[in-house]
């Protein structure tokens, strides 16, 4: 539709040289210019309004509950006075449950579209088309599918050959920690084959050279080299896996548990759910509002300082294969 | 780079310390100490959570987990088997029963473990004190749309109900409702405490919940037909006078563990039930 | 049987195979993932279509019918109606607040903006990013609330309006980030043509490089809509839940993926309840898988065209 010859060949307002040469036109360009350049700025501005006035307000409204004392306790009576470390021991243990099953997997499948597979066989096509789709899955979905999959098929599976009574089909940190695995296949996948991407053609070429195998190439020269962008990706899967609530709603998640999850058939307590039930079903609004703000500025903080991190790591590493942003 | 970390042999050595880890972890525990789900209705998961608190204080070594979700979901957990006690606002229906015959050969387990009156919550500033059954049905199925049909001031009524997990919204339903449908325009939220939380914050509101959550609200005295106004307190809802009084109940099943049992024991016993009105509610 | 680095090329070879079968299997994992969320969600939807009980309170005649959505009752009800309107309400307050905005952003952040200013829009996006949904529904009910409640005077805190504003923020960067790739994919001789007979700068933006871009903006768009209307966290705090069939967007609305998150807890597994809820599962599956294939269409059809050129 829009080449260099459609420019010229359609009605677009274009003015001639001549035309510029009259001040009048002349000022009237510039102010429309001045106008959508302001318009298209003010829109950029206000994104950057909106986040700014989204995160004051939960700094403000948050920064003096979270103490020492907030990250170190648990809560108590009812979830109304206390602090959340049994969230933010949920948390942790989820998201090291789910990089220890995403970053293999993923690792290992961006290893094959970038190193192994013919850009045209049908097998990368359908692979690539995969990841595109599972990126896209909602959140509510993958919930299902860690309900219906793992905790009823799998899991009942599970206890059907043990023999022992319900242990592993029911909700669990393992289930849930699986699910929010798949969610973030994508992120891994992706973060991985941009920084297989940027190691150089010469160094495989050399290692090669030399007699080394695939794998071998793969294993002692090219994944070293691109360790710091699959530390990206793993971040940013934390960062994801951290902050999604739906997913873990009925695959292992509780609002109270006196217990911490030592067991991967245990529930567990997180972050962000507990943002939601204090924001819905706390027992007494007025009193858990403090408590509230608190567990979302450290919600906030976890991801930022994550998502920081793997910025930081992206950028030295792109400055280091000598590539612009 | 020499990646010794991540050499294979140090991969394989991780793998084979794992995995007895998680078989560890996964070793039932002695009967007495096994852990106690309680899950189930929002109205008496601060009684459930209270009672768990004090009972593992007095007896080191037992694990009371106490969840939420609203009575429907204790109710289908017990079902499933996921739970050990369900707590429920509501009497658990007969097709409910049916299924837990069906999934565990044995009839359910009732025990009345407190008392409720369900409140019906106004504003502060709302001028109305009282209402009856039959104007409460009418403005939850959405005849009466304002306040001034009420005696209050010209202003439409917001109305705040539950999620249909929930027991008070069964409770209602059944009834105030009458069985009818609730008025499509109620917002559903999913706790008692939001529900207070929206009424507080809306003059034009009203909502209904369990007493034990009414800080910061009006509570509006109910009326049974051709009956004088009745105000929810611990005597009206005790002698049953107060039209929207109600068990609390616990269900257990064939499949509880002797740890679930020995807490009900408590919960029943003098000492158990001498925390119910710290929380709110009522003797059973 | 652990393989060690080995001395032989034989060995090695070995090695080599068991990587590679490692490499495949991973790949192929992912695709077995969606297969399987495809297998298992309407696995477990299935009887709304085939189940003669589920399909007398359930099936697809009563879903798609005019009716109210009451699954808890005596006389339980499943008219998806009134949940798909409320997906679109909020869908829609979502697209129109922030797709201008988004694209709006993007060609300036591509066309107009100095080098270094591009340097500190780009972390401010991701900043928006990272937030996670339930933040940002925790914002809606709690502030945004009752912003829009002064703003409109609506007598009704939690609306669709809320929940569709918070929707938007959420929607933003993906907007944003895949418009703005599409306009860099332009090729600069597109602009310098334009600039060379002598149309201004906003001219070039506005009337060749948007345009030339606009399917990589569609695709945007697309994936949006896709993006609101699968998120949950957000319409579950901040859209007030009401199955209600109006049209004001100051009314509370229910969503089809808030109902899942909110009843998928209370139902026993196999009943009617539970295969209505799988089944706006895989609808909701469906339409976001729909909106990502053909938004990747789009993204390809512009990169040949613009390749071609």
């Amino acid at each position: 539709m829009t080449t260099p010859e459609a420019v010229l060949a359609s009605p677009l307002p274009v003015t001639s040289v001549r035309a510029l040469a009259n001040p009048a036109r002349r000022r009237a360009q510039v102010g429309w210019n001045v106008l959508w350049t302001g318009v298209s700025g003010l829109a950029t501005l206000w994104i950057a309004l909106i986040v700014v006035v989204l995160l004051s307000t939960i700094v403000l409204g948050g920064w003096r509950t979270v103490t020492w004392e907030f990250l170190s306790q648990n809560p108590a009576q009812g979830l109304t006075k206390g602090g959340i470390f049994p969230a933010i021991f949920g948390t942790v243990a989820l998201v090291l449950l789910m990089i220890l099953a995403v970053l293999p997997v993923g690792v290992l499948a961006a290893v094959y579209l970038h190193e192994y597979a013919r850009a045209s066989s049908p097998l990368t096509r359908l692979v690539r088309f995969a990841v595109s789709n599972l990126a896209g899955v909602p959140s509510i979905v993958f919930g299902l599918f860690g309900l219906g999959f793992f905790v009823q098929f799998l899991g009942r599976g599970m206890d059907h050959a043990l023999g022992q009574g319900l242990l592993f089909g029911q909700p669990a940190i393992l289930w849930a920690a699986l699910t929010l695995a798949l969610l973030n296949l994508p992120v891994v996948i992706v973060a991985t084959e941009e920084a297989l991407r940027a190691v150089p053609r010469s160094a495989r070429e050399g290692a090669l050279a030399l007699g080394a195998t695939r794998w071998q190439t793969v294993r002692h020269v090219v994944l070293p080299q691109a360790l710091p962008g699959v530390l990206t990706g793993a971040i940013l899967s934390v960062s994801r896996g951290a902050g999604e609530v739906a997913p873990i709603l009925f695959t292992g998640v509780a609002y109270y548990l006196p217990y911490l999850p030592w067991s991967p058939t245990d529930q567990f307590m997180e972050l962000g759910y507990h943002v939601y039930v204090l924001a819905t079903q706390s027992p007494d609004v007025a009193k858990t509002l403090p408590l509230l703000y608190g567990t979302v500025l450290v919600l906030l903080l976890l991801t930022f300082a994550l998502n920081f991190t793997a910025v930081i790591m992206r950028s030295r590493l792109r400055r280091s294969m000598g590539l612009g942003t | 780079m020499n990646s010794t970390l991540f050499s294979t042999r140090s991969l394989a050595l991780a793998a084979a310390l794992l995995v007895p880890l998680c078989v560890l972890g996964c070793a039932t525990r002695k009967p007495e100490d096994r852990r106690v789900s309680v899950k189930g209705s929002d109205t008496m998961v601060i009684l459930g959570s209270k009672w768990a608190e004090i009972y593992m204080q007095a007896n080191a070594g037992r694990t009371i987990a106490v969840t939420g979700g609203g009575s429907g979901t204790g109710i289908a957990a017990l079902i499933n088997g996921t739970t050990d006690i369900a707590e429920s606002s509501r009497p658990m229906a007969d097709a409910e029963r049916a299924e837990i015959q069906k999934a565990t050969g044995a009839p359910v387990e009732e025990h009345v473990v407190a008392r409720d009156g369900v409140t019906v919550y106004v504003h502060t500033s709302n001028p109305v004190k009282s209402i009856t059954m039959e104007q409460l049905a009418d403005v939850y199925t959405g005849k009466i749309t304002n306040w001034k049909e009420l005696g209050g001031p010209d202003r439409p009524i917001t109305l705040y109900g539950r999620e249909n997990s929930s027991g008070t919204y069964v409770f209602f339903k059944e009834h105030v409702l009458g069985g009818k449908d609730y008025a499509p325009a109620t917002q559903t939220l999913p706790g008692t405490a939001a529900v207070v939380n929206a009424v507080t914050r809306d003059e034009n509101g009203i909502g209904y919940g369990g007493i034990a959550y009414g800080e910061g609200v009006r509570h509006l005295s109910v009326a049974k037909a051709g009956a004088p106004p009745v105000e929810p307190s611990e005597a009206t809802i005790l002698d049953g006078s107060y039209p929207l009084s109600r068990p609390l109940y616990w269900y257990l099943t064939k499949r509880a563990p002797a740890s679930a049992r020995a807490f009900l024991q408590w919960v029943t016993s003098p000492e158990g039930q001498g925390h119910v009105k710290d929380v709110g509610y009522f003797p059973a | 049987m652990i393989a060690f680095p080995s001395k032989t090329r034989a060995g090695q070879r070995r090695i080599d195979r068991i990587a590679e079968i490692a490499i495949g299997l991973s790949a192929l994992a992912t695709v077995a993932g969606i297969v399987l969320i495809f297998v298992f969600v309407f696995r477990e939807a299935l009887p709304v279509l085939v189940d003669p009980a589920t399909r007398k309170t359930g099936g697809l005649a009563q879903l798609f019918a005019r009716g109210a959505w009451q699954p808890v009752s005596s006389d339980p009800r499943y008219s998806l109606l009134p949940l798909i309107l409320g997906s679109l309400k909020a869908t829609l307050v979502a697209v129109v607040t922030a797709v201008p905005i988004a694209v709006l952003a993007a060609v300036y952040t591509s066309e107009f903006a100095p080098n270094r200013l591009r340097e500190l829009i780009k972390p401010v996006i991701e900043l928006l990013a990272g937030i996670p949904s339930v933040v940002l529904g925790f914002f809606a009910l709690i502030i945004l609330a009752t912003w829009i409640q002064a703003l409109t005077g609506s007598t009704v805190r939690l609306n669709a309006l809320n929940a569709g504003v918070a929707l938007g923020f959420a929607i933003l960067p993906v907007v944003y980030s895949v418009s703005e790739d599409a306009l860099r994919a332009v090729p600069p001789s597109y602009r310098e043509a334009s600039l060379a007979l002598g149309a201004s700068e906003w001219q070039t933006a506005f009337f060749v490089t948007l345009p030339a871009a606009w399917a990589g903006i569609f695709a945007a768009v697309m994936l949006g809509v896709g993006r609101a209307v699968g998120e949950t966290m957000i319409v579950l705090m901040a859209s007030g839940n009401a199955a209600l069939v109006s049209a004001p967007l100051t009314d509370s609305i229910r969503t089809l993926s808030a109902t899942v998150a909110a009843e998928l807890a209370e139902v026993v597994v196999g009943s009617t309840h539970y295969s209505v809820l799988f089944f706006i599962g895989s609808l909701l599956f469906f339409v976001t898988f729909l909106l990502n294939v053909a938004a990747g269409l789009m993204v390809d059809r512009m990169r040949q065209r613009l390749a071609g050129s």
